[in-house]
């Protein structure tokens, strides 16, 4: 049976979700939330997005989108552009090659997979915002923003399984 | 039917892989040649930055309302509980204040006296315009604000953002209805500033840690804890005398300053234009060469 045009609109609406979310988390981080030393340690929303979708539906995110995503990532934040770009897409290369070690294992794995594959983005960025403003920045920052994106994942990711579970059926 | 869907899928699936993998590299070098692109054209990267900003003010303008209200009451609540503390802290203020208004009052007499014999003539004619903060981008990467106001309000690059306790940051990068400020925290700012009590001048540079620090003191300067920093109007992109901050660590690595500025207390700032073009308005205006121009 052809699927009709309101079921195909609700189809495309739904595989958009990933991408709108994300979105909206990218939006969200730059939000001022008037909290004492938050802004300088605020997770990487967008980071934690990036990593799950790759995860578990890398068709309904890809690559391209996380490269826009990144590229206005960089804008908002003021970051030098390209940064969160090509940190993401390392993310969702190295998440992508490692998909079948996540497939069916347990939130635990993945959310140690996750402290890796943040540590490595945080070193990444850190590096690459060294480079490019020549200049050897403090790394204290950089560590705790790691340590508070770590830790706020499973709130988020918990979010997002519900959303993808309620929201999109396997394909 | 299906042998022939499983041909195709033996023929398109490795193109299909090898195609994803191809577009992949081709992002992942855009990214790099976004960057590369980055230094070789800052005023190109900035005003596609400024676009993009400029696009989602509305949203961010939007969405900092509500929040921006959740802490005010969350404020309030805070101030609620130390009412009394505040009380006694208030009253012991004023009679500090009073005494100082009275010296204030002398030196204002003073100082018209003065003018007078001179026939000096006041530089006041400086504007300004009150925004809205509606981005906080902290981080350890980056560090600027973004506030509602841009250049259909009059808003230009160079301008400073000041609060009532000091001096924030500078404009960055200007839209149409919207503008960064580039804060005194961030790793590319440099201001001409000011020891104020030995009247030493000194370049305060960022470093996108909460406290900027003092670079090019002349030798043999005498700084020490807790003498303020205000800007020195050096260069002509501030006005002499906004306070800045005070010194808070003297060590090896530099004279550390911290700012009056608490930046989770922004939420508006007013840009001034203080009327001085400055070096400021230069395509290079990042350059430090031309801020640390030493007498």
């Amino acid at each position: 049976m052809r699927p009709t045009l309101w079921q195909r609109l609700d189809a495309v609406a739904r595989n958009l979700t990933p991408f709108g979310l994300t979105l909206v988390l990218v939006i969200f981080s730059v939000v001022p939330l008037h909290l004492p030393d938050f802004q300088r340690v605020a997770p990487g929303l967008a980071l934690m997005a990036v990593y799950h979708w790759a995860i578990y539906r890398p068709n309904l995110l890809p690559a391209s989108i996380v490269f826009l995503i990144g590229v206005l990532q960089d804008a908002l934040t003021g970051m030098p552009l390209g940064v969160s770009a090509l940190v993401f897409l390392t993310v969702y290369g190295v998440v992508l090659s490692q998909r079948r070690f996540f497939a069916g294992k347990s939130f635990v794995i993945v959310w140690l997979g996750f402290a890796l594959v943040a540590a490595g983005a945080a070193v990444q960025s850190w590096l690459l915002v060294s480079v490019f403003n020549t200049a050897f920045l403090n790394p204290k920052a950089a560590f705790y923003q790691y340590v508070v994106t770590v830790g706020a994942f499973p709130l988020l990711a918990w979010i997002f399984l519900r959303w993808q579970r309620t929201f999109l059926r396997l394909e | 039917m299906k042998d022939n869907w499983r041909n195709n899928y033996r023929i398109v699936a490795p193109i299909k892989g090898l195609v994803h993998r191809f577009a992949y590299l081709g992002l992942v070098l855009a990214a790099a040649a976004l960057m590369l692109l980055g230094k070789a054209d800052v005023l190109l990267v900035e005003r596609a930055r400024t676009h993009i900003t400029d696009a989602l003010a509305p949203i961010l303008d939007v969405l900092s309302r509500p929040i921006a209200t959740a802490a005010e009451l969350a404020d309030q609540v805070a101030v609620m509980i130390d009412l009394h503390a505040e009380n006694d802290r208030l009253r012991e203020e004023r009679a500090r204040l009073l005494h100082w208004q009275t010296v204030a009052r002398r030196l204002d007499a003073e100082n018209k006296a003065f003018r007078d014999l001179l026939n000096f003539k006041p530089v006041s004619d400086s504007t300004f315009i009150t925004a809205r903060v509606i981005a906080d981008s902290g981080g350890a990467f980056a560090n600027s604000l973004v506030v509602n106001a841009g250049s259909r309000d009059g808003v230009d690059k160079g301008q400073a953002a000041v609060t009532g306790e000091g001096l924030v940051g500078r404009i960055h990068g200007v839209g149409a209805r919207s503008a960064r400020v580039l804060l005194i925290t961030d790793l590319n700012s440099r201001i001409p500033a000011l020891i104020e009590s030995t009247n030493t001048r000194a370049i305060l540079a960022g470093n996108n840690s909460e406290r900027p620090y003092l670079i090019y003191p002349p030798s043999g300067a005498a700084v020490s804890l807790g003498d303020r920093i205000v800007s020195s109007g050096h260069g002509g992109a501030f006005p002499p005398g906004l306070p800045i901050g005070v010194v808070a660590l003297i060590s090896d690595g530099g004279i550390e300053v911290e700012p009056y500025v608490k930046r989770d207390r922004i939420e508006y700032v007013r840009v001034v234009n203080f009327g001085l073009k400055g070096i400021l308005q230069s395509p290079r205006e990042r350059a430090p060469g031309a801020e640390t121009r030493q007498p």
